[in-house]
């Protein structure tokens, strides 16, 4: 970028800047000032953002309704799955990082290849199949298929092989054991891909909706997402404060983790394109 | 290594590899897992839904056979949905794609350079809409949109411009899923730009810059090209994803169940979705599936083969 910037430039860079920022906040301010409105206040002419009548009414209903329940559940099946995860990508990612073995890159391209097939190919056959193993509306086809994955096992293997290997061959000869060795070197040095590959894990699994939809069923061990979807009542009739209340719910702890956690957040994004 | 492997006959070769594949064991143990869960997971559900697809299945009762009817099907008179699908998934690819790829790399060429003030502020806030849940999105969207109370109608009219049937009319409904999709990528494809961007050399610019381009010449001519790998990454993505919406139009479109109006935003996801799990037509959404799968895959191998060649 040059160094002369004419006014004009200015002008319009920092115009799309904030007019693209302010798109994107939008909706979330929009959503904060919604779950405190009396239902008459929400479509007012001319719009309020900060009206007298706000109250946490909205929120005493929706906790009345169960929403801590779901929050809890959602919660539960993030963190497990996320743990899961994260320990058999870990390994996975040693595996085909440190070790030469037969097959090794075979097997290697093998496991991208797997990240073609779309989840939709997949939905209805695992879905029977969990039928069979009697896992619906249970939480486990929302844990236990995704364990292994292949992108996590290829975003580990990528942050594994900087790892030198002088400090493995030295574990070696200390007596350590091979899964020791992963356990006691290889995991702490990992903390920071750890983090970052978590921090996706964990928000894939809070947001997502198709698998809860499908697979749960009795409203006792909803996510959010299915919680949101369930407040809907017939059109125009719905109750929009509640709804945005639940909403709120959802976004803010991953909000909280994402300012937290930026540079974790965006780290994770960039390690699948550049190659 | 070779020539022993010449001089050893068959035998001795051959437990070269096992011990070799002994002495791996634990490499073997610890990609295991993987494996495993792919064969129950993937590969098995896969072969199912092979066999699913020619069948007629309603989950009780015997499975008929059917033979190709249910792929036959999609392209005759039953098929309209899936057709429409596919064609809303063009629709909806030329409508936000391009328009969103190019702010993308506007906006991380522009938070790029440090000349900007409060850059991180702004890569954050742009950032921010790809941790939150598209639904809880799409039901602030609705409320946005809302035709009579929503706050965008209310802007227009401040304006002086009639307000407009965002959710309700075929064009607009598809107007309002992209704003709501290119809401919550921008910010992750304008990262992905901005990580291709830290390949590119800064001198290349400055150069062309001294030499007496201008700026905008510069953007075009040299960072675009160079930009191509990621570029076609980001679009690769953006072309699955545009065909695979589904928890934006269950969010946006709810009444529908996804769909829109008169079919207007449904894509082949959510039209298999409601064939499997609101129809109970498990065999007919297989060999949809598989259609759809054909077809994603076919367009990401002619975007890599037409855009992806070094030059």
């Amino acid at each position: 970028m040059t160094n002369l910037r004419s006014l004009a430039t200015q002008i319009a860079v920092y115009s799309l800047l904030t007019l693209v920022a302010f798109f994107m906040i939008l909706p979330f301010i929009w959503m904060l000032s919604t779950s405190f409105k009396p239902q008459d206040e929400i479509f007012r002419r001319p719009p309020i953002l900060i009206s007298p009548n706000m109250s946490l009414d909205g929120y005493r209903y929706i906790v009345d309704l169960g929403a801590l329940r779901v929050l809890w559940n959602t919660f539960l099946i993030a963190f497990t799955s996320t743990a899961l995860s994260l320990f058999f990508c870990t390994l996975g990612g040693y595996g085909f990082a440190k070790y030469r073995f037969p097959g090794r890159g075979a097997l290697f391209a093998f496991l991208l290849g797997t990240m073609i097939i779309p989840s939709a190919v997949l939905m209805v056959p695992t879905y029977i199949i969990m039928l069979k193993l009697g896992w619906l509306d249970t939480y486990w086809p929302l844990i236990i298929p995704g364990a292994a994955n292949a992108f996590g096992i290829f975003f580990m293997r990528q942050y594994i092989s900087t790892i030198s290997d002088e400090l493995l061959d030295a574990a070696r000869i200390d007596g350590c054991s091979e899964f020791g060795i992963f356990l006691r070197c290889i995991l702490p040095i990992c903390t920071p891909g750890l983090t970052t590959l978590g921090l996706i894990f964990f928000m894939n699994s809070w947001n997502n909706y198709l698998y809860p939809s499908i697979y749960l069923k009795s409203p006792d061990k909803f996510t959010l997402p299915l919680l949101m979807m369930q407040m809907q009542g017939p059109p125009g009739y719905s109750l929009y404060r509640e709804w945005m209340g639940v909403a709120m719910v959802s976004v803010v702890p991953l909000l909280a983790l994402f300012l937290i956690f930026q540079r974790r957040f965006t780290e994770g994004i960039t390690a699948g394109a550049i190659r | 290594m070779a020539l022993e492997a010449t001089i050893m006959a068959p035998t001795e070769r051959r437990r070269g590899l096992w011990s070799q594949m002994v002495k791996s064991r634990w490499a073997y143990a610890f990609i295991s897992p993987f494996f495993i869960l792919f064969l129950i997971f993937q590969f098995g559900p896969i072969l199912f839904s092979v066999y699913l697809s020619v069948v007629n299945w309603k989950g009780l009762g015997a499975m008929e056979f059917v033979g190709l009817k249910n792929f036959t099907y999609l392209f005759g008179a039953g098929g309209k949905a899936f057709r429409q699908s596919v064609l809303n998934g063009f629709i909806l690819f030329f409508m936000y794609v391009p328009i969103m790829t190019f702010l993308a790399i506007v906006l991380a060429v522009i938070l790029n350079s440090e000349k900007v003030r409060g850059i991180k502020v702004y890569r954050t806030l742009i950032f921010t809409p790809y941790v939150t849940s598209m639904i809880a999105a799409g039901f602030t969207f609705r409320l946005l949109l809302e035709q009579k109370g929503g706050l965008f109608n209310i802007a227009l009219e401040a304006l002086g411009l009639p307000g407009v049937p965002w959710l309700e009319s075929v064009w607009w409904a598809r107007v309002s899923l992209c704003l709501l999709v290119v809401w919550g990528w921008l910010g992750y494809n304008m990262v992905l730009m901005l990580a291709g961007l830290q390949t590119i050399p800064r001198e290349l610019t400055e150069a062309a810059l001294i030499d007496g381009a201008s700026p905008v010449q510069a953007f075009f001519r040299i960072t675009i090209p160079l930009l191509r790998p990621v570029i076609l990454f980001s679009v690769i993505l953006s072309t699955m994803g545009s065909f695979g919406l589904f928890n934006e139009l269950m969010a946006l479109f709810y009444y529908t169940r996804g769909s829109g109006p008169m079919r207007a935003t449904l894509t082949p996801v959510v039209h298999i979705y409601h064939e499997a799990f609101d129809n109970f037509r498990y065999g007919r959404a297989s060999a949809t599936a598989y259609v759809y799968f054909a077809l994603i895959f076919v367009l990401a191998y002619l975007q890599n083969r037409y855009f992806g060649r070094e030059d």
